[in-house]
């Protein structure tokens, strides 16, 4: 077991580090750089910079050295944690994406914990009581939730909740709590209003692990096993949780680090419509700025963010289920 | 099996599923799921909105009703405020009225003035797939304009936008689908036939674009397209760039299949008859699990056109005047346009309806690909 989440670290890491090599193209790919964004921004506000003054400040940014070379300095920084200079803000990266990561971060989890609870507890209601109304009703709400993209239902919410409540369901925080340091009450506050965007970036996740769970359950249920227990006059619910509910749960628990990543894909379209304070309208507005240490920090931490939740996924996969655990090592 | 109706051959009573093709099996195993086969129907519409869009919308995407700017849905009657039955469908006109607290304008239907509906009717003229020269509509008013989902700030007409955008989003998937197809052809054919090393790169590759949050991805290739580049081409670099990240279900699939048929005679026999490497992928064995092909391939098309609509949603993808559901939501973004114009969320119905329809199919066709299965 031990070698085996070794192996498991040493393959997050090379992940990691190609991540960062793809991460440092893609912020180079748009053409021109940020002094080309810098200057023609200035232009539209009737400044006129010479070339002699951008030429100068790429040599000040070391935009005139070998790529290569960029991404040595930009990933020597990171790892020292100096994740660059934003020149849009005109403050270091981790500054301006500080606060927003740890909301990111909270705001991904407690979605993972909301998908899980409930496509688990409704996954084993459908296959047990398989066919009955609450079955059929959990069924066509979860195709309606694949179907639906994230932001579409955030821009419904949005639209019902102007009309029936006149109040605006976005962001995260009452007017009094935005700009006050934290405390519990903020704290509170914030969990009120957590729900609408952990509703709407775990529906679709929901709909798909319910249908997962209930499928393999499913399956399960009709075993051999299930009956042989059952004549054996092992309680019903007892029955259940102790081993088909185990099977079960199996492939939920694998996907945990896909489920992840997409939630984490979801994040920043959805921040955006409900206007929260997490990363994800600051990087969709660098991607427009090409600020690009901003832009490229911001993409490492989601890949970070996925690569870490696979690699729980894992452990959590060798916990539950010995299989995988005697299977390397033996 | 599905079919128990027997045919008469030289005399002899024979059951018609012993001799159908595996065509006709996956077919007669198709038709009995209801929800697959609405979805079907309900695909079909769309295939045809998106082929005749210039004779099923009344107007052109770009024709604005200045009179009637960002206002709701008219109402096809057929009755008049007498109660009246008219058999000839008609709109009332509209007045604008300015709330007197908000000073918001508002239309208010005249009843004085019916304006009949007509089917099959003459207005803006057009030219259909660029080749023939028309201007017969599939319905139209007379005088002033219809609009039936209502208008945008602009007073351009919601329907003929929507038809117009599913063209463009359906075309958008439809391409899509059949770039990742040969590239997941490609990839997965070198992975799954030749094995070794390039089948552990190619693996590799696959696991690495699944580990990479997919949606982050597409708005950073997407912002780095020049802003200055002509529709066409963002439209389809846009497509490059999402069949580029799809292709790897497919791939996964291509190379498993093909790996389990690599030892089978059939191949070995085609090998020794001098077939070339390409050959024997596509003639002989790609046939053979095309149906899972299929499969994949409908699955995949609601995925490419969600993320056509997200990016185009965010300001990342298409532009104006290229119309996609997605451009047409990204009019929707905020509280106050929406509060003033729910009706902008009709697309949203329309992305809905069609992924959910290629979800339905999609699991019809997955238990038809293997008809004897059961």
């Amino acid at each position: 077991m031990f070698s085996l989440i070794v192996r498991r670290i040493i393959s997050a890491l090379t992940t990691l580090f190609l991540i960062s090599i793809v991460a440092f193209i893609l912020i180079q790919l748009p053409p021109g750089d940020f002094v080309d964004a810098y200057a023609s921004k200035k232009s539209q506000g009737g400044v006129i910079i010479t070339k002699e003054q951008l030429d100068a400040m790429r040599i000040q940014m070391g935009l005139d050295k070998p790529l290569y070379q960029q991404y040595l300095k930009w990933i020597g920084g990171v790892l020292r944690g100096n994740l660059g200079y934003s020149w849009e803000y005109h403050r270091p990266v981790s500054e301006v994406i500080g606060e927003r990561i740890s909301i990111t971060l909270i705001l991904a989890f407690s979605t993972l914990l909301f998908t899980y609870v409930l496509a688990i507890s409704i996954g084993i209601y459908s296959a047990v009581r398989q066919y009955s109304i609450g079955d059929h009703i959990a069924t066509v709400l979860g195709y309606i939730g694949l179907a639906m993209p994230g932001f579409l239902f955030a821009l419904i919410l949005l639209y019902l909740g102007q009309k029936w409540f006149g109040m605006s369901v976005g962001g995260l925080f009452s007017p009094e709590f935005v700009d006050v340091p934290w405390s519990w009450a903020k704290f509170m506050d914030m969990i009120k209003h957590l729900w609408v965007p952990v509703l709407v970036l775990g529906m679709a996740g929901t709909a798909f692990q319910l249908r997962t769970m209930r499928a393999t359950l499913l399956d399960e249920l009709n075993k051999m096993y299930v009956t042989a227990a059952r004549a054996g006059g092992v309680p019903e619910f007892r029955l259940l949780m102790k081993y088909p509910v185990r099977m079960a749960i199996n492939p939920i628990v694998a996907t945990l680090g896909w489920e992840l990543s997409k939630i984490v894909s979801g994040a920043p379209i959805v921040g955006l419509v409900l206007s929260l304070p997490s990363t994800g309208p600051l990087f969709i507005q660098a991607l427009l700025d090409q600020d690009m240490y901003l832009a490229g920090a911001m993409i490492l931490f989601y890949c970070t963010m996925v690569v870490i939740g696979t690699f729980i996924s894992d452990i959590l996969l060798m916990i539950i289920d010995p299989r995988m655990r005697f299977k390397r090592s033996s | 099996m599905t079919d128990d109706r027997h045919i008469n051959i030289n005399g002899k009573k024979i059951r018609r599923v012993d001799i159908a093709t595996h065509w006709q099996l996956m077919w007669w195993q198709f038709r009995k799921n209801k929800m697959a086969m609405i979805s079907a129907g309900i695909l079909g519409i769309f295939l045809i909105i998106s082929l005749f869009a210039e004779f099923i919308a009344p107007y052109s995407p770009g024709t604005r009703n200045p009179g009637y700017l960002a206002a709701p849905p008219m109402r096809v009657h057929f009755f008049d405020d007498r109660g009246k039955f008219h058999l000839r469908p008609f709109i009332y006109g509209s007045v604008q009225k300015r709330d007197p607290v908000t000073l918001r304008l508002n239309y208010v239907d005249d009843t004085s003035k019916r304006i009949p509906v007509r089917v099959l009717t003459r207005g803006e003229s057009y030219k259909l797939w660029g080749l023939f020269k028309s201007d017969v509509h599939l319905f139209g008013v007379d005088e002033g304009m219809i609009n039936l989902f209502g208008t945008d700030k602009l007073g351009r007409d919601l329907f003929t936008r929507i038809m117009y955008a599913t063209r463009i989003s359906i075309s958008v998937g439809a391409i899509g689908v059949i770039f990742a197809f040969i590239i997941g052809i490609i990839m997965g054919g070198i992975a799954g036939y030749f094995g070794g090393i390039a089948d552990e790169l190619i693996m590799r590759l696959m696991e690495f674009i699944r580990s990479i949050p997919t949606l982050p991805l597409w708005m950073a290739l997407a912002a780095a397209l020049p802003r200055d580049w002509p529709p066409l081409r963002v439209y389809l670099v846009i497509i490059v760039i999402l069949s580029g990240i799809g292709w790897t279900t497919l791939g996964r699939r291509v190379r498993s299949k093909l790996f389990s048929l690599r030892e089978e005679d059939f191949v070995l026999s085609a090998r020794l008859a001098g077939c070339s490497n390409a050959r024997i992928i596509l003639r002989h064995m790609l046939p053979s699990f095309m149906s899972y092909i299929i499969v994949d391939l409908t699955v995949s098309f609601p995925y490419i056109i969600l993320a056509e609509t997200s990016l185009s949603f965010l300001g990342l993808g298409l532009r104006e005047p290229v119309v996609s559901w997605g451009v047409l939501l990204y009019a929707a973004q905020n509280v106050p346009a929406l509060a003033q114009m729910p009706w902008l969320l009709i697309t949203g119905l329309f992305v809905v309806i069609a992924i959910l329809a290629f979800n339905f199919m999609g699991d019809g066709l997955r238990d038809a690909a293997d008809p004897l299965a059961k």
